[in-house]
């Protein structure tokens, strides 16, 4: 038995704590937006965060997850539209087919949490999820976009 | 084609309502909306490519498959425009197989590959869009009492020009559907346009941000089994044993089951725990003649070729031998590219349901009818008992054109009825079973006369062959015509090279091929655009001014190239230490040409700073999907560059997984600017040419910074370093 949040919720689920994370999600839980890609943390299709950073959770055991804060592609806004980097997303139509992206949006979120205003070495350097139809250029530029979204008014900073 | 097809209404009604039939059997996809839950949408049929809902909401019907490329919104902007539909009202459902089989294939050819998706079905779908609107304004005319030449009709709202009365589309449909379709509709002129050309947003964006789209591997179905499946390592080998007992114990797991002739599968409760099991199994293969083959050998194999007496003719003019005999300078090089793994995010998988000798699937398949006829032929069914539930691709690139893993799912459905089956290979079976880009080496020999101008050329290929592996059938008289693209007369851009020789050996090794998107233009347009710029250096010529010579008769291809020329700044000052590249090609029916800038350190690091990218596709649907396909291009192909390869030992492929099997990420990304030069006319694809172009651009630049001309791929074997 694993206990685990998972998008705010507390979840038992009867499973091996070996099996990692990405598959307990998927199959478990039914949470599908977190995708197989590799295996072996190489590709980023089953990023999520766990407590606000970008994690691979293809090769995490569930078991070692502990208390932290799990937060799928479902988990990152109550619309599924409306977090600042899914708004940066659609603007720029991002996605092609689409596979990658709850890996590259989540893998921003992180980013974005760490440095606020990422330069595009930064970006560079923290973004290593693959993407096979080649939205790259989009993505960089949707994160400067989600950047600048993500700034609080000012006066309320 | 016209919009002739005389359905039975009552045929095609009961055909769409079982479309889907899991669901209609209470089973549900996650997430809500999805694909297969939007076929056979409600709604009135306005001819057999629109529906339209009372409050307008339009639904254009696909035929072809979304994996990325955009053909889904291309699609519905050509139909939409001729509708005259609103498009803020516009949706999209694929046609389900079985309903397209059904009617006669009234909605034409589901193959999604070749960059055919618009150009193959522009005029019938366009047809489509003309009659459901001649439809809608006859409907409100009669509705008004007056003729159908006085209303006219735009944006979703048909008006009555003497009066200024309106009806929307929603409002008429009901009584469009009961009309007959009718055949004389002519589709409007390029000026006409509302839709096509206009940057609209994808249709398939949504869902695509929060996880809710349903790619065939999140199906998830009640009492659904999911499998693991390992064929033979070596291609061809088959299996010989296995014993399940070592693993029946493992958790999960209900079934250890052989699948056709090569492949062991393991069937349990959880994919993760089907494919735990499968890696304990101990299985025994008979590997064939091919255990012991290697990449060496290989190489060897193709080198052979290069001066084999026997080739198969692409094409010829003049006399090349006297040509080359006859030349001030000669210049020879030989060139080869590797196998290469498509490598689609998404691994290949399919979902089964065999029960009362009836087969349902759900699968991401860049063929529908294709996909329903080998699910028959593996059950043994009738075709008319089969059901497809087309899930958009998470990628495609040419692989989901083949139906293996479609095969394999009703193979162990059917080994386990009553109960669906997922398969899914994991990525290693994927990276070993792939249909592979053709290994090919090209021995390329030129001669020019004492002004530089190029007299003859000689471009023989010696490698496998796309079309001996997947479709014998196809070729005549031995020829594989495949292998000659971006060489044919209507394609070279050289043809004025009065002596031309272009030919193949063929070389067949027994690693499976396939189409890998960009096909053969990839490896052809390396082989020659890289050798043109040794004869431009040859000939002591700019390599532009070169081409521009070259091309004096190709109007088309010389346009694009000055396109891209003139967007980079060709031969304006560049920051020191950045170099430029160039090339063209034409494939897919449109012209495409490159510029790169990149630096390369003295100890050899390579950046790739800057790409221009300009395309003639004739009409441009989607300029801004366009773009996205070009910068995707770019990826494609300069992975392919950079790393990627699949290298053979003891017979098997020797890269499993993306550690070993390197694509380019977000880091190596250059800056790519699409120049769009539209020229009208014609329908060229847009998801493959320019893959074409990546490669050489880049090659002819690194050449320029660093003096070395690279003719093997990938570059991560050779030192850039340079003095």
């Amino acid at each position: 038995m694993v206990k685990l949040d998972i998008n705010g919720k507390s979840r038992e689920v009867d499973v091996d704590p070996e099996t990692p994370l990405l598959w307990v999600l998927r199959e478990w839980v039914g949470l599908t937006g977190t995708k197989y890609g590799c295996g072996v943390a190489q590709c980023g299709a089953c990023t999520v965060l766990i407590d606000g950073v970008a994690t691979r959770s293809c090769a995490l055991p569930a078991g070692s997850v502990g208390a932290a804060k799990i937060t799928t592609i479902e988990g990152l806004s109550p619309d599924g539209l409306s977090h600042p980097v899914q708004v940066a997303w659609l603007q720029h139509e991002v996605p092609q087919c689409g596979y990658c992206q709850s890996g590259q949006i989540l893998a921003t979120v992180s980013l974005l949490k760490e440095k606020p205003k990422p330069t595009d070495d930064e970006i560079a350097e923290a973004m290593t999820n693959i993407c096979r139809c080649g939205t790259y250029q989009r993505i960089k530029a949707a994160i400067h976009t989600a950047a600048a979204l993500s700034v609080p008014p000012s006066g309320k900073a | 084609m016209s919009q002739t097809h005389a359905l039975s209404r009552r045929s095609f009604f009961t055909a769409t309502a079982a479309i889907g039939g899991g669901l209609a059997l209470g089973w549900s996809l996650p997430g809500g909306a999805s694909t297969a839950a939007a076929q056979g949408a409600k709604g009135a049929e306005v001819g057999i490519w629109v529906v339209i809902q009372p409050d307008d909401t339009t639904i254009v019907r696909i035929a072809r498959s979304e994996m990325g490329q955009g053909t889904l919104t291309g699609l519905a902007q050509l139909v939409a425009d001729e509708l005259d539909a609103d498009w803020r009202f516009v949706r999209a459902e694929y046609v389900a197989p079985e309903v397209n089989l059904a009617n006669k294939r009234a909605w034409g050819d589901m193959s999604t590959g070749g960059s055919r998706g618009i150009r193959a079905s522009v005029d019938y779908v366009r047809k489509g869009g003309a009659a459901a609107r001649a439809m809608l304004i006859e409907a409100a005319s009669k509705q008004w009492g007056v003729p159908a030449s006085e209303c006219t009709a735009a944006i979703s709202v048909i008006t009555h020009k003497p009066t200024g009365r309106t009806l929307r589309y929603g409002q008429v449909a009901a009584e469009a559907a009961k009309l007959t379709v009718p055949t004389d509709v002519t589709v409007k002129t390029p000026a006409q346009w509302t839709l096509i050309g206009r940057g609209v947003k994808r249709l398939d964006t949504v869902e695509k941000l929060s996880g809710k789209q349903v790619f065939a591997i999140d199906v998830q179905l009640p009492d659904m089994l999911n499998a693991s499946i390992m064929q033979c390592p070596v291609w061809g080998g088959k299996l010989k044993s296995f014993d399940a007992d070592k693993i029946k114990s493992m958790p999960g797991v209900r079934h250890v089951l052989a699948v056709g002739d090569n492949a062991v599968a393991v069937v349990a409760d959880k994919w993760y725990q089907a494919n735990t099991a499968l890696l304990a199994l101990p299985v025994v293969w008979d590997e064939g003649k091919n255990g012991n083959v290697d990449s060496a050998q290989i190489a060897a194999f193709l080198k052979e070729g290069l001066d084999a007496k026997d080739a198969v003719l692409g094409q010829k003019q003049g006399d090349v031998v006297a040509g080359l005999a006859g030349a001030a300078k000669k210049v020879e090089a030989v060139y080869g590219t590797p196998f290469l793994n498509h490598a689609t995010l998404e691994p290949m998988n399919c979902t089964a349901h065999f029960a009362d000798g009836k087969v349902e699937i759900w699968v991401a398949s860049q063929n529908g009818d294709a996909s329903l006829a080998a699910a028959a032929e593996a059950a043994g069914v009738p075709l008319s008992a089969v059901k497809v539930n087309k899930l958009h691709l998470g990628g495609g690139f040419g692989r989901r054109g083949q139906q293996d893993y479609t095969r394999q799912a009703v193979l162990l459905a059917k080994q386990i009825p009553g109960r669906p089956i997922k398969l899914i290979w994991s990525r290693e079976e994927d990276m070993h079973h792939g249909f592979n880009r053709p290994i090919s080496q090209a021995k390329m020999t030129a001669g020019l006369d004492a002004n530089g101008n190029v007299t003859a050329l000689h471009a023989r290929i010696s490698g496998q062959s796309i079309l001996a592996y997947l479709a014998p059938a196809r070729m005549t008289n031995g020829v594989d015509p495949v292998a000659f693209q971006g060489w044919t007369p209507e394609e070279f851009g050289y043809m004025g090279i009065p002596n031309l020789l272009i030919d193949h050996a063929m070389r067949n090794t027994h690693v499976p091929v396939g189409f890998w998107r960009g096909v053969n233009h990839n490896q052809n347009a390396i082989y020659m655009e890289c050798f043109i710029d040794e004869l431009a250096l040859a000939a002591g010529k700019d390599p532009l001014d070169f081409r521009r010579t070259l091309l004096a008769n190709s109007p088309k291809h010389l346009a694009v190239l000055n396109a891209a020329a003139e967007r980079a700044g060709w031969g304006t000052p560049l920051p020191a230490g950045v170099y430029r590249g160039l090339c063209q090609n034409c494939g897919f029916g449109s012209y495409t040409a490159a510029v790169a800038e990149v630096s390369v350190s003295k100890k050899g690091e390579l950046r790739i700073l800057r790409i221009v990218a300009a395309t003639d596709p004739g009409y441009a649907v989607n300029p801004d999907q366009i773009a996205a396909q070009v910068e995707g291009s770019f990826v494609y192909g300069l992975s392919a560059l950079l790393t990627s390869e699949i290298t053979v030992e003891k017979g098997r492929a020797v890269q499993g997984n993306f550690d070993t099997y390197q694509v380019m990420r977000l880091a190596e990304m250059p800056k790519v600017e699409t120049v769009l030069v539209p020229s009208g006319g014609f329908w060229g694809g847009v998801g493959e040419p320019t893959i074409a172009v990546a490669a050489p651009a880049v090659l002819n630049a690194i050449f320029a910074a660093t003096g070395k001309r690279i003719r093997t791929l990938p570059l991560s074997h050779h030192d850039l370093s340079h003095a």
